[in-house]
């Protein structure tokens, strides 16, 4: 059967073919559809959300000890959460196979940071894939499981952006029921010193038969053609590559990049008069065929950062791309995204900008927009979970600074509350700063499409569970001063940010409100009640043009400039309010639908 | 001969859908089809593409410079930002359509002027009306399948099963919309 896939959803498939029973994973562009694909094969697979990326591994490594096969799928940034038990099941080894999915970002479309995650695989010492297109990431990910067995190791499978959420054609398999193995007790599994010396002997061991096997796996292939030029390159890079030169140079491809087989490398770099070495990011192979004593082009002739795609190759050996038509680049106003119409965090944004001698320590997810205009709301954001304890470092130290009177405001949502947040905030309750710490509920994980988390009452498969109440959890850590509040409401936000910093102890604010593409759960409804239902519309003699509902950042205003009356659009307006409210003029009225 | 689509837009206009029907369309009638979106943050009212190719062999699913053989624009301006990756001798369709973006939005500077005039001096232009098109059908949303209709007449492409696709694709309650949005979108060209 052939189907038109993403990589992501080719590898949900190949897991499934391979007979895994369970996954789990935390959200992140681009791995997200991995696990929301794997979710589907509900009668098969149990395939669940972890609060964060280290949880999830951890998860995925106890599945494998217990006899399955077993994957976890992330983002680059997220397997530095997960970086810790990583390197050590490295040492351990599996029972059932195991892999790990790493999502690269080359060309940073949705992330903090264009990290290699090759190396990771070097630094743990465990094996490498690099599909590099949908069906290679579906047979890839069957490969794992046996070399993850075989050679009792967590294997790496390395994507990137454009694997991911590129579409080709699959031809798809049915699923091989490799069951659950047996479980036995073992101290192989147990790293404390007097074990660790046998276990590290056994990863050099490892290293051994895996460069074996990377010199004879069909996963690193030649294609001979004229030999003047050579290229070696895996993932994308490899597609690009033969959509600049089609059949006119020879590639050694490879798609099992740790160890790299130095013998095929030798093999090529002999044969081929010039060699390209054409990757993403490092020059993580260009090492090794310097190492192994060839020079090559590499990066002192691609660029290190960036897609490498066909242009950029072309532009790299050619010294130009095809022909293209020119335009005037001031007709073009650049387009960032921004906040959605109805997005609860707008409301908070407008209740906080424009304050005097507050610093805001902001972090990932849709409110890091508050950063730009018209809002100007963020000082720095880091990693996820960071705001919190940024936020209390850097209050400690204004509190150095003799008058001194900055108060530092740490923001973040929910989700990334509850991925690492909640060890921040135990951070400023134990060492007592007097930060203003705010969580945006928006009731799910938004930037990386709406995925269900621990305090959303839902499963990634659906199932209801225990839905964690954030201010019973504040509470619980040693909170006394928390507050709940509506963001749409800005004269609550106002208030409630007043109250905190009236106090000389650090407080919790929780803002309450469904993130405007939320499909709502019943519990949704029945708690926000008449929510997006209705619109806001201008009165025309009333409005003056004057722009203060404008500057609250909403995409559906509009100023007419010729006649200077601002209009709704009825198509994204859900009648949050935020503009009525700021409105001095009464121009604004809500209209039901 | 691989030919190339490029399909760009505002996040939340609709061009996901507007892709995975022509995707699957040109696979159902034998093509080696690749097809390239970013998702994640650019989705959030920020600039998006979904690239197009198929052929009998396709190698790279990404467009380069210069590469297209249609630039399809669901809003006005962004024409204008991908008009690089069009072959100086590819067609432009462009929906006469606006969308402000945050530096228009609060007032720093107009939404620029003379685009269609720009575009038409330069490139093969269409310019097409699907906003009004679609609310004359009744759904604003279906502005997306108008402009597929567009992509499917101007690619010579009225040969596969449409109709087929959509009742796969589209809920049931849709389809009858669908179908008649991308007829409306075919007889515009
Ligand atoms: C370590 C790590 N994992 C995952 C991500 C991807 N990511 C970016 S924002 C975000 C979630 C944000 O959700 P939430 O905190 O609820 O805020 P919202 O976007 O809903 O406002 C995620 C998972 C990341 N940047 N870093």
């Amino acid at each position: 059967m052939r189907k038109l896939l993403t990589g992501n959803e080719a590898i949900a498939r190949g897991a499934w073919e391979a007979g895994v029973k369970y996954a789990s994973a935390y959200p992140g562009t681009p791995s997200t559809e991995i696990l929301e694909t794997t979710a589907l094969y509900v009668d098969d697979i149990l395939a669940e959300w972890a609060p964060n990326e280290k949880v999830a591994i951890e998860a995925v490594i106890g599945a494998s000890f217990a006899g399955a096969r077993t994957f976890a799928a992330m983002k680059h940034v997220g397997v530095n959460v997960a970086a810790d038990p990583l390197f050590t099941f490295s040492y351990t080894g599996v029972n059932g196979g195991m892999v790990l999915i790493s999502a690269d970002e080359p060309g940073y479309h949705s992330s903090q940071n264009e990290q290699d995650n090759r190396n990771y695989a070097k630094f743990a010492k465990i094996p490498m894939l690099e599909p590099s297109d949908s069906q290679e990431s579906k047979d890839m990910m069957k490969s794992a499981f046996s070399i993850s067995e075989k050679y009792n190791t967590p294997v790496l499978l390395r994507m990137t952006t454009r694997v991911c959420h590129s579409k080709s054609i699959v031809e798809c398999g049915e699923r091989d029921e490799v069951g659950i193995m047996e479980y036995t007790k073992s101290l192989d599994k147990f790293p404390i010193p007097a074990f660790v010396g046998g276990m590290r002997a056994r990863v050099e061991e490892r290293q051994v038969l895996l460069k074996d096997f990377s010199n004879q796996t069909e996963l690193n292939f030649f294609e001979w053609n004229d030999c003047q030029v050579g290229v070696i390159a895996s993932g994308a890079c490899y597609k690009y590559a033969k959509e600049v030169f089609g059949d006119t140079v020879s590639y050694l491809k490879l798609g099992f990049t740790n160890p790299l087989p130095d013998e095929k490398i030798r093999e090529f770099c002999s044969k081929v008069e010039k060699v390209y070495v054409i990757e993403e990011v490092d020059p993580y192979i260009e090492e090794v065929v310097r190492i192994l004593g060839f020079d090559c082009f590499g990066k002192n002739l691609f660029p290190n950062t960036g897609e490498m795609t066909p242009d950029t190759i072309r532009k790299a050996i050619y010294g130009k791309t095809f022909d293209h038509v020119e335009t005037e680049a001031s007709k073009v106003v650049p387009r960032p995204p921004i906040l959605c119409a109805g997005c609860p965090h707008r409301g908070f944004f407008v209740g906080l900008k424009n304050r005097k001698n507050i610093v805001v320590a902001s972090d990932i997810g849709c409110y890091s927009l508050g950063f730009a205009d018209p809002y100007k709301v963020g000082d720095w954001c880091v990693c996820m979970g960071a705001s919190m304890s940024s936020g209390h470092g850097a209050q400690q130290v204004f509190d150095m600074v003799e008058n001194s009177n900055k108060r530092v405001v740490s923001i973040l949502g929910d989700s990334t509350f509850l991925h690492s947040g909640m060890n921040s905030l135990l951070d400023v309750v134990y060492n007592g700063s007097k930060t203003v710490n705010v969580i945006l509920d928006n009731r799910i994980t938004g930037m990386t499409g709406h995925q269900e988390n621990p305090a959303s009452g839902y499963t990634l498969q659906g199932k209801k569970t225990k839905e964690i109440n954030l201010e019973k959890l504040v509470r619980a850590l040693g909170f006394e001063h928390v507050m709940v509040i509506n963001p749409n409401d800005i004269t609550a936000v106002q208030h409630a940010l007043d109250w905190a910093l009236s106090l000389d102890e650090a407080s919790v604010i929780i803002t309450r409100w469904p993130c405007v593409l939320k499909t709502l759960s019943t519990e949704d409804k029945n708690e926000f009640k008449e929510v997006f239902k209705n619109k806001c519309t201008v009165l025309e003699e009333k409005c003056t043009g004057c722009r203060a509902c404008i500057r609250t950042g909403c995409p559906a205003l509009f100023l007419d400039k010729a006649n200077k009356k601002v209009s709704i659009d009825v198509n994204s307006c859900v009648g949050c309010e935020v503009c009525l409210q700021v409105c001095k003029l009464d121009a604004i009225v809500k209209v039901g639908v | 001969m691989t030919k190339s689509i490029l399909l760009v837009g505002v996040g939340g206009q609709g061009t996901i859908l507007a892709s995975k029907l022509l995707t699957t369309g040109l696979m159902e009638a034998g093509y080696d089809v690749k097809m390239s979106e970013i998702h994640g943050m650019s989705q959030r009212g920020g600039s998006v593409s979904s690239q197009i190719r198929y052929g009998n062999r396709v190698e790279s699913p990404v467009i380069e410079i210069g590469g297209a053989d249609i630039l399809v624009s669901f809003e006005k301006m962004e024409a204008l930002r991908w008009l690089k990756y069009l072959k100086p001798t590819g067609k432009v369709v462009v929906n006469n359509y606006e969308i402000n973006s945050m530096p228009i939005l609060s007032g720093r500077v107009d939404y620029p002027a003379g685009i269609l005039e720009e575009l038409s001096s330069k490139v093969d232009t269409t310019v097409i009306d699907a906003a009004r098109i679609a609310t004359e059908l009744g759904n604003f949303k279906v502005m997306n399948v108008i402009i597929l209709g567009v992509i499917i007449k101007s690619m010579g492409l009225t040969e596969i099963n449409w109709e087929a696709i959509i009742r796969e694709n589209v809920k049931p309650q849709f389809v009858e919309l669908n179908w008649r949005a991308l007829n409306a979108g075919m007889n515009l060209v």
